[in-house]
């Protein structure tokens, strides 16, 4: 077991740069996820952590050491891969041991590490088996059983369950979320799944085009995104975007978001934005949930507004209902019963407490 | 709109079925029939051998049924297997396959390995380089060789014509290209990750090739084995080149020189010579056909 980390790391392909200087402290036993859009550098990063890929500049450290030239074998690490990579020709318990035999350990230990790494797994009746005798959630038990048996002091996991069904992911996701509660390994995972992202980390980093967005536990992503990508990247269906500026009305501060709709900020809020000028061109970011049907007794911070709803999507515990404001596509969530129809009229209710508001050129949460 | 749906999925399906079956019916009859005529386009000669095989030299030249053996006779077989001067050739033959196919596979495996996995400077170019020297004809090559042969044999002593050793150095011209460009498909056919896992498993590149890729690559190293064996075996022409004497002979060519004198062919002894001659590979064939088959469609799909 042991830190990671990396200083500033770069990696350059002829003259694309696919990894633009990632700095990350990873704590011993944290299971960090990095997750982010295709091509945004999370695997190249993982890669480069196993020693698969080169370094074009910066450091990695593990345990303290850097480990820039250090060989892949001897960075004591342990890879699961999206494609399981197991060997064909070797049975589960061979494919399991096959580390520990190259480096010389001695058969009874081998033995009890396999038979161990296969409980904890649940696999102890295919012990004998091939691997094209696995169904795709057993093939992943085994190579998760690869990676625990050699006890290396970091596991990077490459989209490992990105090969498997929805319903088996689900049930794979817990399973690793279990295995790391037993052997508390430092874990890095790599996913293009905001989700997964969620459910299994510690801490998520949040990268893209090559560069970190975000690094927080999964709540602070969620409830204080630090920019435009984060805050509709993670959580879904993703939070709205309306263009709005501030005005003074009478005293207090007012959100514009229409020509029609403008509603007097929370104390709070009004505090935090008062600085900012009034001709800045802002977002309102305001997640589906915090966009329901409207009550008779509603919250302070909470304003009323009349629309048209464009579509409805009933989900069962909630209805998904979709409109425009002067052209801007918004998603609210309402219950069930609220009475939400296709083309509807509909009072909503916007709750400002939870809103957040962004420079629409920078993309900056203010 | 139940109705519609009713309707549809009554009636549909039996148009369909039906004439899906027909048109597969008729594929398969115009399949058989050309299948049959191969066959016996390409059965007819062995069976003409094996007739031939069977008869005294008498009822060759004799006015009857060529198709025919009316006195059948194993005095051909006889006579070759006693003969110490065919198994003499047959002896060179074996010797001479068997190292071929080792010095083959002791070269093209760990080169289509390299060309295929370690991307090195010039990998790529060096791969299709292997690929056309394969392409230059042996009608091409056997001169100059010669001529290098013969100046190295001057300069150095060492005889090197008129040896069956010779052969050692010229068949792997022929097979280990091709062998590595066999090679080098059927590495690139299996996945990325499984010589990464093995590299992070603690596998150096050799433990990786003998513990993972060649038990894996399997079918294709037997196809290109069979492949070395069919080519040294039945080579023709370099061994009419470069090997004279009646004890240095390899089976093609010893076959040739010594049952035809002048304008005499001893017909009955050449066509037996010939079967047994083809007895090798076809064994090795029908035990290994279903790797075999295996090896050459490997690449097309991925597995």
């Amino acid at each position: 077991m042991a830190d990671v980390a990396l200083r500033k790391v770069v990696k350059r392909y002829d003259d694309v740069e696919a990894v633009r200087g990632i700095d990350l402290d990873i704590a011993d036993h944290e299971f960090i996820v990095l997750v982010g859009p295709s091509g945004c550098g999370k695997s190249t990063t993982l890669r480069m952590i196993a020693g698969l890929e080169d370094i074009s500049d910066g450091d990695i450290l593990i345990g303290g050491d850097v480990v820039n030239d250090v060989p892949p074998k001897d960075r004591d690490i342990a890879m699961v891969f999206q494609n399981y990579a197991l060997y064909p020709h070797m049975t589960v318990a061979e494919n399991m041991s096959f580390g520990l035999r190259l480096k010389h350990y001695p058969k009874a230990e081998i033995k009890a590490r396999v038979t161990e790494a296969a409980r904890l797994l649940d696999i102890t009746d295919l012990i004998d088996r091939k691997p094209k005798q696995l169904s795709g959630g057993q093939r992943q038990r085994v190579a998760m059983g690869r990676a625990i048996v050699r006890n290396p002091k970091v596991f990077l996991f490459d989209e490992p369950l990105s090969n498997l069904d929805a319903k088996l992911r689900v049930q794979m996701r817990i399973e690793i979320k279990k295995v790391h509660q037993k052997v508390r390994t430092t874990t890095v995972y790599v996913t293009h799944d905001q989700v997964e992202a969620m459910t299994l980390a510690d801490r998520v980093v949040v990268m893209n085009k090559g560069r970190i967005e975000q690094i927080g536990t999964p709540n602070e992503l969620y409830h204080k995104p630090a920019t435009r990508f984060v805050a509709g990247f993670i959580g879904s269906p993703a939070m709205n975007f309306i263009p709005c500026r501030l005005e003074d009305v009478g005293g207090t501060l007012q959100i514009r978001l229409t020509d029609r709709i403008a509603f007097a900020l929370p104390p709070a809020r009004a505090a935090r934005y008062n600085a900012l000028p009034r001709t800045e061109k802002l977002l309102l970011g305001i997640r589906p949930e915090h966009l329901t049907e409207s009550h008779a007794h509603l919250a302070p911070g909470v304003e009323t507004f009349d629309t048209v709803l464009d579509v409805t999507e009933p989900m069962g515990m909630e209805t998904l209902v979709y409109f425009g404001l002067d052209g801007t596509p918004v998603c609210g969530r309402v219950d069930p019963n609220a009475g939400a129809k296709d083309g509807a009229p509909m009072r909503l209710a916007m709750d400002l407490n939870n809103m957040h508001l962004l420079n629409e050129e920078t993309g900056v949460v203010l | 709109m139940t109705t519609v749906t009713i309707d549809k999925a009554t009636r549909t399906p039996k148009v369909k079925y039906g004439s899906m079956s027909r048109d597969r019916a008729w594929a398969l009859r115009w399949s058989y029939f050309f299948l049959v005529i191969f066959a016996i386009f390409f059965l007819t000669p062995p069976v003409y051998m094996l007739i031939t095989s069977l008869k005294s030299s008498a009822e060759i030249s004799a006015a009857t049924n060529p198709w025919w053996v009316f006195h059948p006779t194993l005095e051909n077989y006889t006579s070759l297997l006693t003969s110490n001067q065919f198994l003499r050739f047959f002896w060179n033959s074996a010797i001479v396959s068997i190292f071929v196919v080792t010095i083959t596979m002791l070269i093209s495996v760990p080169a289509a390995f390299a060309l295929s996995r370690m991307r090195f400077w010039g990998s790529a170019t060096l791969a299709t380089g292997v690929f056309l020297t394969y392409l230059v004809p042996e009608t091409l090559l056997f001169i100059p060789l010669f001529k290098m042969f013969a100046v190295i044999g001057d300069f150095t002593g060492i005889q090197l014509i008129n040896r069956w050793y010779v052969l050692l150095i010229l068949y792997p011209t022929l097979t280990v290209p091709f062998c590595t460009w066999i090679m080098i498909g059927y590495f690139a056919s299996i996945p990325k990750e499984l010589d990464e896992a093995a590299i992070i498993d603690g596998a150096s590149w050799f433990q990786t090739l003998t513990r993972i890729f060649i038990p894996v690559a399997l079918p294709g190293l037997i196809a290109a084995t069979i492949f070395a064996f069919t080519v040294s075996w039945a080579q023709f022409l370099y061994p009419l080149v470069f090997t004279t004497s009646t004890d240095q002979l390899v089976m093609p060519v010893g076959i040739i020189t010594t049952l035809i004198k002048g304008d005499v062919f001893n017909w009955g002894q050449i066509m037996t010579g010939a079967l047994l001659g083809a007895a090798p590979p076809l064994i090795i064939y029908a035990f290994l056909m279903d790797y075999y088959i295996a090896g050459l469609t490997a690449g097309a799909t991925k597995g």
